[in-house]
């Protein structure tokens, strides 16, 4: 591979990066300081306080300090590698992102895989029996899945697997009232089952017509009417020429619905009380907790670009087609 | 003695046509504004015969249809395809289901462009096709013979088809044909875009092939890359063949030819006449009673606008024309 190339493709795209993070920063913050809810308001709730109390508070949460002030104050700790301090959880938003990212990460990487897989499959059954019944009902299913909301999905999976039958627990990625040294790997997966079959639902349609479509047009090109010409048919014209060409784009697809998935994890977790990052943007945004906030909008940024990162690179360096091009010019 | 006894045997093979095509026709059904449908006739009424060793040109103009006279024999035609007439191979009748078995055995297709490769595999994989995992080693080894044959380097092997050249790649495409041990060649358009030498060179293959015994089908619309090599030329005009000539009758002023048009196509070359006929083909969708010709014809009379003519034989090669006989 040609290492130039590939240096000069990796810090243009960090640049961009850089970039992107500093006006997304500036964005949320921004809009934070726009919300209309009263962050001592959201943290006491009912309860009636003593206005030196309040004060104490209003202190603590940096009502009154002005808005650039407060930012310049966090981008300056940001550069020396400090996040703050999360207000709702009172712990480093370091070890908060770190943990609750780790228990997404789990979710998300599962569902993304078995959404992959599923979705290949369903389209590829569905592209060689275009027209029958079959890629008929494939059809429908997607369109299905394609027009529900993600968190209706997931509110009538809980009702029926968690409530009616009882397969799954109805919440939370561990059991309650289980120390934590006694929660088993079983537990763990028994737990993480229901989110991450709900997440990957949307997941699995838009990879299984992408496919579908895909296979067809493949399937009506020249080069497979040639290899039909020299007696190949069926399943081994699918196997040799099908997958082959259909494989790359579904994979670059795949990369380039991580912004999906993100945001399906948010809903997905608020509705299993999943305790990820998703659980926790919803809180600090609701509570006005800035500094873990940003840092979540910093880390989902970031893995949103990776996946269009992981994209870009297969179009350039994995396809021969297009590394051939790169190499001529 | 042998000596005869071979002779007769040879004769007896040239005598027989190994592939006969009688009177197809080949119509699309479409649907036109809303859901009325319509049928476009490419191909009617075509006959045709292929002998072992000799080289057949199907010459005629770019998109008149002849590739899809290629795809009819392999059955390949696509699902809106109706076909019609018979088809006989080796004395047997060639339905779908037989085209199905022999196609890429003993037929086999030279198509026109690298499109016609998969461009996701490698050239290797391509020529030596889905094999099972026993003969691999035997197919291999005959993919490198026959690369040395044809000159591709052994580094070709492992490319993609993006990595190749005009001529390297229609040297692969030769090469897939002669992987098996195959009977008849069809060859569609196998020499646009080369330069002379590589033209002669493209030719030159085909030549060796039907002197190995092939009956080779050269679909082309170059009547002079044509007339270098063939056997006979059948003039396709309009979906049908007008003519089949010896590729001898082409001399002076075409004198020998049968048909008004194939006399225009020879005149209208440049070392001839450099003359062009008034006039244009029929369209596919117009409907036809008479002779495909009637318009452009200078000696066209009554009947001739009232029925499609028969393929005749005259003078030792077939016209579809009414004033001749």
């Amino acid at each position: 591979m040609n290492y130039r190339k590939l240096s000069i493709f990796m810090g243009k795209k960090a640049l961009k990066l850089v970039f992107l993070l500093i006006v997304v920063c500036i964005a949320s913050f921004w809009i934070v300081e726009q919300s209309p809810i009263d962050p001592v308001r959201a943290y006491i709730g009912e309860m009636s306080i003593q206005p030196e109390q309040k004060a104490k508070l209003e202190e603590y949460w940096g009502v009154n300090t002005p808005a650039h002030e407060k930012f310049l104050n966090w981008a300056e700790n940001l550069l020396k590698g400090d996040l703050g301090t999360s207000l709702i959880y009172r712990m480093p938003v370091t070890d908060v992102v770190k943990e609750r990212f780790a228990a997404s990460l789990v979710l998300m990487a599962s569902s993304w895989l078995l959404s992959g897989v599923l979705g290949f499959v369903l389209g590829i059954i569905a592209g060689m029996k275009n027209g029958t019944l079959i890629d008929k009902a494939i059809k429908v299913y997607c369109y299905i899945l394609l027009a529900a909301p993600t968190f209706w999905l997931a509110l009538i999976f809980l009702l029926i697997f968690a409530v009616n039958l009882g397969w799954f627990p109805v919440g939370l990625s561990v059991p309650i009232g289980v120390a934590s040294e006694d929660v088993t790997f079983f537990d763990r997966i028994h737990h993480l089952i229901l989110p991450t079959v709900t997440l990957s639902l949307l997941g699995v349609a838009s990879i299984a017509m992408f496919t579908r479509e895909k296979l067809i047009e493949v399937m009506e090109s020249d080069y497979v009417l040639f290899a039909k010409a020299r007696g190949e048919k069926g399943s081994t014209l699918v196997k040799r020429h099908g997958i082959r060409n259909v494989a790359l784009p579904a994979i670059t697809l795949q990369f380039l619905g991580f912004s999906e998935l993100f945001g399906g994890a948010v809903l997905v977790e608020q509705v299993f009380s999943y305790p990820g990052i998703g659980q926790a943007a919803v809180a600090a945004g609701l509570r006005s907790d800035v500094p873990l906030l940003l840092a979540i909008v910093i880390v989902s940024a970031v893995f949103v670009y990776s996946g269009n990162l992981i994209a870009d690179m297969i179009y350039e360096f994995v396809d021969p087609r297009i590394k051939q091009q790169e190499m001529r010019t | 003695m042998t000596d005869t006894s071979q002779k007769s045997d040879e004769e007896k093979e040239r005598s027989e046509a190994l592939l006969k095509v009688k009177d197809i026709s080949l119509s699309f059904i479409q649907y036109a504004s809303g859901l009325r449908q319509t049928e476009l006739k490419v191909i009617s009424n075509l006959s045709m015969e292929a002998y072992s060793g000799e080289i057949l040109a199907v010459v005629g103009s770019s998109g008149s249809g002849k590739s899809l006279l290629a795809h009819a024999i392999l059955g390949i035609l696509p699902s809106n395809a109706k076909l019609s007439g018979t088809m006989e191979y080796n004395g047997h009748d060639l339905s779908q289901k037989k085209k199905e078995e022999l196609r890429g055995k003993e037929i086999v297709l030279i198509p026109q462009s690298t499109t016609y490769l998969d461009p996701l595999m490698r050239i290797s994989s391509q020529v030596i096709g889905n094999v099972e995992e026993k003969n691999k080693d035997s197919r291999k080894k005959l993919q490198r013979e026959i690369f040395q044959k044809y000159d591709l380097k052994p580094e070709v092997e492992k490319m993609f088809p993006h990595e190749l050249s005009g001529g390297m790649i229609r040297r692969v495409l030769v090469s897939t044909a002669v992987m098996n041990s195959s009977k008849i060649v069809i060859a569609d358009e196998p020499t646009p875009g080369l330069d002379e030498k590589n033209l002669n060179e493209t030719l030159s293959y085909f030549k060796d092939m039907a002197s190995k015994g092939y009956a080779v089908i050269l679909i082309t619309h170059d009547i002079e890359a044509a007339l270098k090599i063939s056997d006979k030329i059948a003039i396709f005009y309009a979906g049908t063949i007008l003519e089949i000539a010896n590729t001898d009758d082409f001399s002076g002023e075409g004198e020998k030819l049968r048909h008004q048009y194939t006399k225009a196509l020879w005149n209208a070359l440049p070392q001839n006449k450099f003359r062009a006929i008034k006039g244009h083909q029929p369209m596919q969708d117009e409907v036809l009673d008479g002779c495909f010709f009637y318009e452009r014809c200078t000696t066209r009379g009554e009947v001739c606008s009232k029925c499609v003519p028969e393929l005749k034989l005259f003078n030792g090669g077939m016209v579809r024309c009414n004033n001749v006989s």
